[in-house]
C-alpha cells in the first residue's frame, strides 16, 4: 500500500474562478518550493497548464476566486465531483471579498453601472447572453455553494501561509495555521 | 373619601342600577368597536329617546363580553335578573331588540347566544369578573361591584407584610409569561431599602394574536389601578407607572380617565381612602417596540431613554427605575390582586394545579368555532379549551397544533392535547405559558411557515443591541426562507439548530433568548415536515411554493434559457 | 475597599469588591475576548464575546457586566464558549460589508484579529450585504457604516469622556445605525468638538481619518485611561454601569 501511494504522485490542480488571479500569482511566489512541490505532485490542471477539461480523480484542487457566474458554477461543480480535497484559496474563494463588492446591487444594476453609464453599447440582448456567462444573483464564497475541505484566507495568501497549509494537506493532515496566518485580508 | 363613604357610593351605584328596568349592555371593546358597536349604541339611544323610555331603559357601553369572533355583542338584562346574550347584532336588529325587550318580549332567537354555550359555562372569571358587566369609564360601576374595597381592607386592616404574604399564599405567578411567584417578588421589593420605590404595570402586550392585556385595560381599568395601589402599599412605593402599548389608544384613554376619576374620589393621590398612604399613577405610552415589553427595556423607556434592554442582574427589584427598587408586574397579574384580597388567597389557590394556581386569560384564536378572550382555571387541558370552550375546530378542519406564547413560545401537537395547561407542563413540552396567546391551527398550516413567520417578527423587533439576536434572527430567517422556497440543502437544519442554541444562550435579553422557541418546537414535533420541504420540495400543508433552487443549480435554469434562446436564433 | 476571592478557570484569584468579573480576570492575567468593551468606558454587553459560565447557573453571563462576588466559580474557556464566540464573530462578519482586503484598518483591526485569534477562517452564514452609505462630509473624519459592528464605543466615549454626546444610535435590529446629532451629516453637527476620540476607540474601520488608504489607519486609544486616571474620582465598576 505504502509503496503504491509513493509511486503515484499526488494529483494537484489549481483553478482561477471569480477572482483577479492574484492568488495564483502569489502561489507562484512559492519560488523554489515549487520544485519541491513538483517532486511530490503532478499538476493536472490550472492556469499554468494548457489542459482544457478538468480531469478526473484529482487529489487536491486549490481554488481561487468566488462563484460569480454560470461558468464559475459549472466548473466548480465539476471540480467538487472530481476532487477529494477542495481548498478554498484566498479571500475571494473564502469570503467573496472584492468579487462580492457587487452584492449590494442586482446583476442588472451591476451591468448598467459598468457598461450602461459609459460610451458604447451595453452587452445586452440575445447576442450577448449567448456568448457571455450570466452573472449569478450574487457572488458566493465556494462553501456557500458546495462544501469545501480546507480554507486558506488572505488577499492574496502569502507563501508563508500557503506552504505549511499545503504541506499538511499533502501529508494527509488537516491544515491548522497559527492565528496570525489565518486572518482575512 | 373614607371607607364608609366608599360603602355608601357602592350602595348608591347598586340602587341606581336597580331603578333601570331593562339594561342594554353593548360591548365596547376593540373587536366589537371595529365591527360596528358605536352604530348599535346610537341606534339604541335614538330608539330610547323616540319611544320616551329614558330612565327605565338604559344603554351601557361595557368592556369585552366574548366571544369576540361573534361581535358586535349585546347583552340585555332585565330587572328580575334574566339575561339574554346576542351575537352579530346590526343597528336594525338593535331597534328590534329594544322594542321587544322593552315590552318584556324575547328577541329574535337566531341571534341569541345560548347561556349554556361551553364558551360561557367553562370559564372561571376572576380577573375578567367585571369585563362586559361594567362601564369602564364609570368609576361608580366599578365601585358598585365592590371596587376599591380590597384596597380599603389592605390599607386599614393589613400590614404591608401581610398583603405580600396574602399574595404569596394565593400562589399567584407572573402572568406576563415568566411565571415568577408574585408574592416572592413583592417581598423582595418590600424588603429592599431605598429612598424611593416604584410600581410598574406592564401593559406593553405585543405577541401577535394576543389581546388579553388590552381587553383587561379596556374593560376594567380600575381593577388594574386598584391592584397597583395595593402593590404600592405592600412594597412601600408612592408612585406607579402604567406602561401601555402605543397602539392601544382605547385602553390608554380609558386608563387616563380612570386615573383622573380615582384621584378625584381620593382613591389615588395624597391620602388614599383617608389613610397615610400616598400613591400616584402616571400613564406612559410605548412607541411601538415589542422589546419594550421586556422589563429592563420598558424601564429605560419610562425614564425617557431608548428602549434597549440592560443585562440582569441587577434585577428591577434591586435597581430599577432611577436605580431604585421597582416592582414590575404584568397588568393581568395586577388584575388578580384585588379579587384575591376580596375572596381570600385560599379561594384563589383552590383553583388550578399544585404549582400553577388560579385562572389564566387566553386569547383563543385560529381555527376554532368560538374564538375570543377566555379565562379558564389553570390545569385545564388543551383539549378542553379547544373542544370545549372553543366549541371544537372550525368547519372542515382537524387539529394539528396549538401555538402558545407567541414568538417566544412553541407549538403543542395533537398527541399532547390532554396536557394540563400550567407553567411547568407547557415548558416540558418545549412551549411556554407566555402571556396567553393561543393560536389553534389545522392541517392547512405549514409548521415551517409558522416558524418563519415568528422569526420574521423577531428579526424586525430585535432592538439591535446584541449580535446573536440582531443578526442571528436574520440568519435563522434566511435558512427558514430557503427551506420554504426550495433552495435549502442538507445540513441547513443542523446549522439552524446551532443558531438557535447561540441565540438562546448568548442573547442579552428574553427576546433573543426565546426567539428560537418556535423553530425548536416545530423541529421537535414536525421535523418530518422540514425534511419533506428540503428533500422532496413538498409542503405537506400545501402552503409553500418552491420557486427557488439550491445555489448549486442556479446555473441550470439560465443554461436552459440560453439553450432556448440559441434554438430560437437558429430557427430564424 | 474590601477584597473578594473567587475561582476563575480553576485558579483562585482575588479582586476588589465592585469589580466586574472581566476586570478581576484580566488583573489575574486571564484574557477574555472582548470587542464592545473598552477599559475606561461603561460596559455595554452587546458583542457577547466575553460570555462566561458561572457555576450553578444555567445561562451565560457577560463578564463585562457581571459584578464579581465572593466565592464565585467562573469558567472563561470551554468548548461551548469557544464555539459560541466563533459564531458571534461569524455573525458580525456576515452582518455588514467587511472587506478586510480593501479596508483602511486592514492589519490593525480588532474584528479581523479576533476572527483570526478565535479560528474563524470562514463564515458559514449568509453574507447579508446591506447597501449602506458612508458619511465623508466632515473635513477630518469619515464614517463607513459598512464596517460598523454597533459596539457603541463611539457613543460612549463621546458621552462619558468628551461629554458632547454627538453620537447615538437609531433604528433597530440590523437596520440600527450610529448617528450624529439626530442623524445629520457629520459636517453639519453642532455638538461635535472635532476631538477625534470616537475615531480612536472604534475597533474597526467604521471611523477613520480622511486621506488614509488600505491598511493605513492605525488606532491609538491609550489617551483614554490617561484621562480617566487624571479624574478626581475614578468610578468603581458598579457605579459605571448604566441603568
Amino acid at each position: 500500500m505504502t509503496n503504491s501511494t509513493e509511486e503515484r504522485k499526488i494529483r494537484l490542480a489549481t483553478v482561477w474562478l471569480g477572482g483577479c488571479s492574484g492568488c495564483n500569482m502569489s502561489f507562484l511566489d512559492l519560488g523554489e518550493l515549487l520544485i519541491d512541490l513538483s517532486q511530490r505532485t503532478e499538476l493536472v490542471y490550472g492556469p499554468f497548464t494548457d489542459i482544457k477539461a478538468f480531469p478526473k480523480d484529482v487529489d487536491i484542487t486549490i481554488v481561487e476566486g468566488s462563484i460569480n457566474n454560470t461558468e464559475n458554477l459549472e466548473l466548480y461543480r465539476e471540480i467538487r465531483q472530481r476532487t477529494k480535497i477542495v481548498v478554498s484559496f484566498g479571500d475571494c474563494a473564502v469570503t467573496g471579498n472584492v468579487s462580492s463588492l457587487r452584492n449590494v446591487l442586482t446583476p442588472e444594476e451591476v451591468l448598467v453601472q459598468s457598461y450602461g453609464h459609459v460610451p458604447g453599447d451595453p452587452p445586452y440582448g440575445s447576442e450577448a447572453s449567448e456568448v457571455l456567462p450570466r452573472l449569478l444573483p450574487k457572488s458566493y464564497p465556494l462553501h456557500h455553494v458546495l462544501p469545501v475541505d480546507a480554507f486558506i484566507p488572505g488577499c492574496p495568501p502569502d507563501p508563508e501561509r500557503t506552504w505549511p497549509a499545503l504541506l499538511a494537506l499533502l501529508e494527509g493532515k488537516r491544515a491548522e495555521p497559527a492565528p496570525e496566518e489565518r486572518s482575512f485580508g | 373619601m373614607n371607607r364608609a363613604e366608599l360603602d355608601q357610593l357602592r350602595d348608591r351605584a347598586r340602587q341606581a342600577k336597580g331603578e333601570q328596568r331593562v339594561r342594554f349592555l353593548v360591548c365596547y371593546s376593540t373587536p366589537c368597536l371595529s365591527s360596528g358597536a358605536p352604530a348599535i349604541r346610537a341606534a339604541l339611544e335614538e330608539g330610547i329617546a323616540e319611544e320616551g323610555r329614558k330612565g327605565e331603559v338604559a344603554v351601557v357601553a361595557t368592556g369585552c363580553m366574548g366571544p369576540c369572533s361573534r361581535g358586535p355583542r349585546v347583552t340585555v338584562q332585565h330587572r328580575g335578573g334574566q339575561e339574554t346574550a346576542y351575537e352579530r347584532v346590526t343597528p336594525e336588529m338593535a331597534r328590534v331588540l329594544l322594542r321587544r325587550h322593552a315590552a318584556d318580549e324575547e328577541g329574535p332567537p337566531e341571534h341569541v347566544l345560548a347561556p349554556d354555550l361551553p364558551y360561557f359555562t367553562r370559564q372561571t372569571r376572576w380577573v375578567l369578573e367585571n369585563s362586559g358587566r361594567v362601564d369602564p369609564e364609570n368609576i361608580a360601576d366599578y365601585i358598585g361591584r365592590d371596587g376599591y374595597a380590597a384596597l380599603g381592607r389592605a390599607l386599614h386592616e393589613m400590614t404591608p407584610e401581610e398583603v405580600c404574604e396574602a399574595i404569596a399564599r394565593s400562589g399567584l405567578r407572573g402572568r406576563g409569561g415568566g411565571g415568577y411567584p408574585t408574592g416572592l417578588k413583592w417581598h423582595l421589593v418590600r424588603k429592599a431599602r431605598a429612598e424611593r420605590k416604584f410600581v410598574v404595570a406592564n401593559g406593553d402586550e405585543g405577541d401577535p394574536g394576543a389581546y388579553m392585556d388590552r381587553t383587561l385595560m379596556e374593560s376594567d381599568p380600575h381593577k388594574i389601578l386598584e391592584g397597583m395601589a395595593i402593590a404600592g402599599y405592600a412594597v412601600g412605593a408612592d408612585k406607579g407607572f402604567i406602561y401601555v402599548r402605543g397602539e392601544y389608544a382605547v385602553a390608554a384613554k380609558r386608563l387616563e380617565k380612570a386615573i383622573r376619576d380615582a384621584e378625584r374620589l381620593g382613591l389615588l393621590g395624597a391620602r388614599v381612602l383617608d389613610s397615610s398612604f400616598r400613591f400616584r399613577i402616571d400613564l406612559r405610552l410605548g412607541a411601538g417596540a415589542f422589546v419594550c415589553g421586556e422589563e429592563t427595556a420598558l424601564m429605560n423607556s419610562i425614564m425617557g431613554g431608548r428602549g434597549n434592554p440592560s443585562p440582569r442582574p441587577p434585577y428591577p427589584a434591586q435597581r430599577g427605575l432611577w436605580n431604585q427598587p421597582t416592582l414590575i408586574n404584568n397588568v393581568e397579574t395586577l388584575g388578580a390582586v384585588a379579587p384575591i384580597l376580596r375572596h381570600g388567597p385560599e379561594a384563589f389557590a383552590a383553583i388550578g394545579t399544585a404549582k400553577s394556581k388560579g385562572t389564566k386569560i387566553f386569547a383563543l384564536v385560529g381555527e376554532v368555532r368560538t374564538a375570543g378572550l377566555i379565562e379558564v382555571p389553570m390545569g385545564i387541558t388543551l383539549r378542553e379549551i379547544v373542544e370545549g370552550v372553543g366549541g371544537g375546530m372550525s368547519e372542515g378542519e382537524t387539529f394539528k397544533a396549538a401555538q402558545t406564547g407567541g414568538p417566544s413560545g412553541g407549538c403543542i401537537p395533537r398527541e399532547h392535547l390532554d396536557t394540563p395547561v400550567d407553567y411547568e407542563s407547557l415548558t416540558a413540552l418545549g412551549s411556554i405559558m407566555g402571556s396567553g396567546g393561543l393560536i389553534v391551527m389545522g392541517q392547512k398550516s405549514c409548521m415551517v411557515d409558522v416558524a418563519k413567520y415568528f422569526m420574521d417578527f423577531c428579526l424586525d423587533e430585535s432592538c439591535g443591541k446584541c449580535i446573536p439576536c440582531r443578526a442571528g434572527t436574520v440568519e435563522m430567517h434566511r435558512i427558514l426562507e430557503r427551506i420554504t422556497s426550495g433552495s435549502a440543502v442538507e445540513g441547513e437544519i443542523e446549522r439552524l439548530e446551532e443558531l438557535c442554541a447561540l441565540a438562546r444562550e448568548a442573547s442579552l435579553c428574553g427576546l433573543g433568548a426565546t426567539a428560537p422557541n418556535p423553530v425548536l418546537a416545530t423541529l421537535r414535533y414536525f421535523r418530518d415536515e422540514y425534511h419533506a420541504h428540503i428533500r422532496e420540495h413538498r409542503c405537506p400543508a400545501g402552503v409553500c411554493r418552491f420557486t427557488d433552487v439550491p445555489r448549486e443549480h442556479l446555473g441550470d435554469r439560465q443554461a436552459a434559457q440560453m439553450q432556448s434562446a440559441r434554438s430560437e436564433m437558429e430557427g430564424i | 475597599m474590601s477584597v473578594i476571592t473567587l475561582t476563575i478557570d480553576g485558579h483562585l484569584v482575588s479582586g476588589r469588591a465592585g469589580q466586574s468579573v472581566l476586570e478581576v480576570s484580566r488583573d489575574a492575567g486571564i484574557e477574555i475576548p472582548t470587542l464592545c468593551w473598552l477599559e475606561g468606558l461603561s460596559p455595554w454587553g452587546g458583542c457577547r464575546l466575553c460570555v462566561v459560565e458561572l457555576k450553578g447557573e444555567q445561562r451565560l453571563f457577560t463578564s463585562c457586566t457581571t459584578v464579581a462576588a465572593e466565592g464565585m466559580h467562573v469558567v472563561t474557556r470551554s468548548a461551548r464558549l469557544e464555539n459560541y464566540r466563533r459564531m458571534l464573530v461569524e455573525l458580525l462578519l456576515a452582518e455588514r460589508n467587511h472587506y478586510c482586503a480593501v479596508c483602511v484598518v486592514d492589519g490593525h483591526c480588532e474584528l479581523q484579529s479576533m476572527a483570526a485569534r478565535l479560528g474563524v477562517d470562514h463564515v458559514r452564514f449568509d453574507y447579508l450585504n446591506p447597501p449602506l452609505p458612508m458619511d465623508i462630509s466632515h473635513d477630518l473624519f469619515g464614517l463607513d457604516h459598512n464596517r460598523c459592528i454597533l459596539c457603541t464605543r463611539c457613543v460612549r466615549v463621546c458621552d462619558e469622556v468628551e461629554g458632547a454626546h454627538t453620537w447615538d444610535v437609531r433604528g433597530r435590529g440590523t437596520t440600527e445605525r450610529v448617528v450624529i446629532d439626530l442623524d445629520r451629516p457629520w459636517k453639519e453637527s453642532t455638538s461635535c468638538t472635532r476631538c477625534g476620540k470616537c475615531v480612536q476607540v472604534c475597533p474597526v474601520g467604521a471611523l477613520f481619518h480622511k486621506g488614509v488608504t488600505v491598511g493605513e489607519m492605525v488606532k491609538d486609544n491609550s489617551f483614554l485611561m490617561d484621562i480617566i486616571k487624571r479624574r478626581r474620582s475614578a468610578q468603581p465598576f458598579v457605579e459605571r454601569r448604566r441603568s
